[in-house]
């Protein structure tokens, strides 16, 4: 990998413990985040996407355990690093913002001073000057009358307003490396837009790197750079953001985009039914063997059930697990 | 190119749902009759649902198109304004619940928490049945098994438990269970956002064949406009209790004339361009206390100081069937990119 890599994520395994047994809920995933770069996670519920954003920061907690691989950040391993280590990058070099800030804010603290806390916990500042910091930091999540804003509540702002809080705290100490985990999904469309420009804008001032993880597979082409495509705790292919619709390589990331009803669509190619993908989402204590995606993909063979299927490059960029790809 | 087939038949005939002046409004606060306060959630509601139709109904969270939803399936009484079914107003007391609910039912967002989980497939089936007076066992039967093949299931699946079944799987439940008593309407409140994306146009395909197949009409809630664009005939834009645009599905998606429309339209990421389109800022007002004349102008980029002021502009028609709610909607007509306006 280039050595202006941010984050290095090499063969990471997450495994599920149930009483003796231990399931791979992640299995060999690797990626890398350059330093500024927006690189993408798009998968279902259940394919391990925010569990390796979890494990990123130590927040992993049983019955989920890192099972192997390494995580380099800034040239530095941390998979296995004291709870000290990782508590001075977390909020401080890496930091994160979660699908529902209701729950992710205290409750019982005026959102000023949780957004206070991070430049008095990671800069030193008083707790004087780390409120004067917070109103600041509030003016550019562009909240309006932010002296104001910052003795309220949590539950005396709208969604998108907490949001907002959210990455101000997230954004406070000028992190290199954000992770963004369903950071619009609880919110209305026309909010959605707003916080996807602000997240994209300011960390383009301040030159941090977003992890973006979403269901959503037009919302992650339009954000970032690259893609990974997450199935089953598998990562199956990484592409550019913009070849990813265009021609997927992986029979699964062909199906999703296949599938989707997207916006336009009928308006230019009249109403198409949508392709589906047979069968269901496995569970993390029945992944199938060989090819994970084997049981539902139609491009099937022999080989899919036997051999897990190793990690290609394409000649165009990127990567494929398929021993049929496109 | 436009799919614009002649509507059929059914598509034109007599409207089997019709809604007149609906309002619903909750009070809130106060202490007896004082300081009572009035949320104005449904707020004039005037729509049709011809046999056959899909209608999408669209807008944010509190825009009152959940509690629409309800009023029409006879779960919220409405304020005022009247509510027809195949012509009879069934809004009106004394009227029979059971009537409606042959008329009239519902898929929930939730296949999860909308199921009985101590029930097995079979009495959540059944139940309805009973209450409609049928009884006999033979025919219970067979309905059942009817439904289950209709929605994709095995009829043998009836004995067992929600839980056995997947997501997916419960969806196509819930769709049995609002089959059952074969009603010509049916109301999807967001029928897929809670599926996985890879489940998701299996239910879609369904919805659609079904509503040929058994000649079924849909109010359809969606906040996902790919969804709404892919299954809808016509769509009605709803803002803080009001429709702000009405009109043919690709009147509403090529030419949208209400900034709003605009608005949800543009804020839908596009996979294959980089290109931000037109951004509203801040969130839906407090439904207490709504903005004076046009309810949408604290956030439209197009208002101007007539928009601030009463009366507030009145759905007018710009084109057949495609009505707006906008003082400036003459001026806002834009051809839409890439596709010729369809007349």
């Amino acid at each position: 990998m280039s050595g202006e890599s941010l984050l290095e994520v090499e063969n990471l395994g997450i495994d599920l413990k149930v009483e003796d047994r231990r399931y791979p809920a992640v299995k060999e995933v690797s990626f890398a985040i350059r330093r500024g770069e927006t690189y993408g996670l798009v998968g279902e519920s259940g394919c391990g996407k925010s569990i390796t954003a979890l494990a990123l920061i130590g927040l992993l907690r049983p019955p989920l355990y890192i099972g192997g691989g390494t995580i380099r950040f800034k040239g530095q391993e941390i998979q296995a690093a004291r709870a000290g280590v990782i508590r001075r990058l977390r909020g401080n070099s890496i930091s994160m913002i979660f699908q529902e800030p209701m729950t992710a804010l205290n409750p019982l603290s005026p959102v000023g001073r949780q957004i206070a806390e991070m430049f008095v916990l990671h800069k030193g500042a008083t707790w004087k000057e780390a409120e004067k910091h917070a109103i600041e930091a509030l003016a550019k999540v562009r909240v309006p009358a932010p002296d104001r804003r910052v003795k309220d509540y949590p539950h005396q702002l709208s969604g998108g307003m907490r949001q907002r809080v959210m990455i101000a705290i997230a954004l406070a100490c000028g992190p290199d490396l954000l992770l963004a985990d369903e950071p619009t999904t609880a919110l209305d469309v026309t909010v959605q837009a707003e916080i996807l420009e602000l997240i994209r804008d300011l960390s383009a001032d301040i030159g941090t790197a977003v992890l973006m993880i979403s269901h959503d597979l037009g919302l992650i082409a339009n954000m970032c750079g690259r893609v990974g495509v997450m199935y089953a705790g598998r990562l199956v292919e990484e592409r550019a953001a913009d070849e990813i619709f265009r021609a997927p390589s992986h029979p699964y990331t062909a199906g999703l985009v296949a599938s989707l009803p997207l916006l336009g669509a009928r308006a230019r190619h009249g109403r198409q039914r949508l392709q589906e993908i047979e069968g269901v989402v496995p569970a993390v204590t029945d992944f199938p063997t060989g090819c994970r995606f084997n049981p539902r993909c139609a491009a099937r063979t022999d080989i899919c059930i036997a051999e897990d299927p190793p990690e290609t490059s394409l000649p165009q960029g990127g990567r494929v697990r398929c021993h049929h790809h496109a | 190119m436009l799919d614009l087939a002649p509507p059929t038949a059914a598509a034109t005939a007599e409207p089997v749902l019709k809604i007149e002046d609906l309002a619903v409004h909750f009070p809130i606060g106060g202490f007896l009759s004082f300081g009572v306060q009035t949320v104005h959630a449904v707020d004039g509601v005037d729509m049709e649902l011809r046999a056959g139709e899909c209608l999408g109904l669209v807008g944010e969270s509190g825009c009152g198109k959940s509690t629409l939803a309800l009023a029409i399936l006879g779960l919220q009484a409405p304020t005022r304004g009247r509510i027809l079914l195949d012509g009879r107003d069934v809004s009106a007391r004394g009227t029979d619940r059971r009537e409606r609910a042959r008329a009239a039912q519902m898929v929930f967002q939730d296949p999860y928490s909308s199921l009985n989980p101590r029930q097995s497939v079979r009495r959540t089936l059944e139940a309805p049945l009973k209450l409609h007076g049928i009884t006999a066992k033979s025919e219970i039967d067979d309905r059942i098994a009817a439904v289950m093949r209709h929605v994709g299931l095995r009829p043998e699946q009836a004995a067992r438990y929600p839980h056995e079944f997947s997501g997916g799987q419960r969806q196509r439940i819930g769709i049995a269970r609002a089959l059952i008593l074969e009603p010509r309407i049916i109301v999807l409140d967001e029928p897929v956002s809670a599926l996985d994306v890879s489940i998701r146009a299996q239910i879609i395909n369904l919805l659609l064949e079904l509503k040929e197949t058994m000649g079924l009409s849909y109010i359809m809630i969606s906040h996902d406009l790919g969804v709404v664009e892919h299954m809808s005939d016509r769509v009605a834009v709803m803002y803080l209790g009001r429709i702000v645009e009405t009109g043919p599905w690709e009147r509403i998606f090529t030419a949208p004339r209400h900034p709003y429309t605009r608005a949800l339209i543009d804020a839908i990421p596009d996979p294959f361009g980089k290109g931000l389109g037109m951004r509203i800022s801040g969130e839906i007002p407090n439904p207490l206390s709504p903005p004076p004349g046009c309810r949408f102008h604290p956030r439209c980029p197009e208002a101007r100081d007539f928009c601030k002021v009463e009366p507030a502009p009145e759905l007018e028609p710009v084109a057949g069937g495609h009505l707006v709610r906008c003082l400036r909607a003459g001026e806002l007509a834009r051809p839409a990119a890439g596709v010729s306006e369809a007349e």
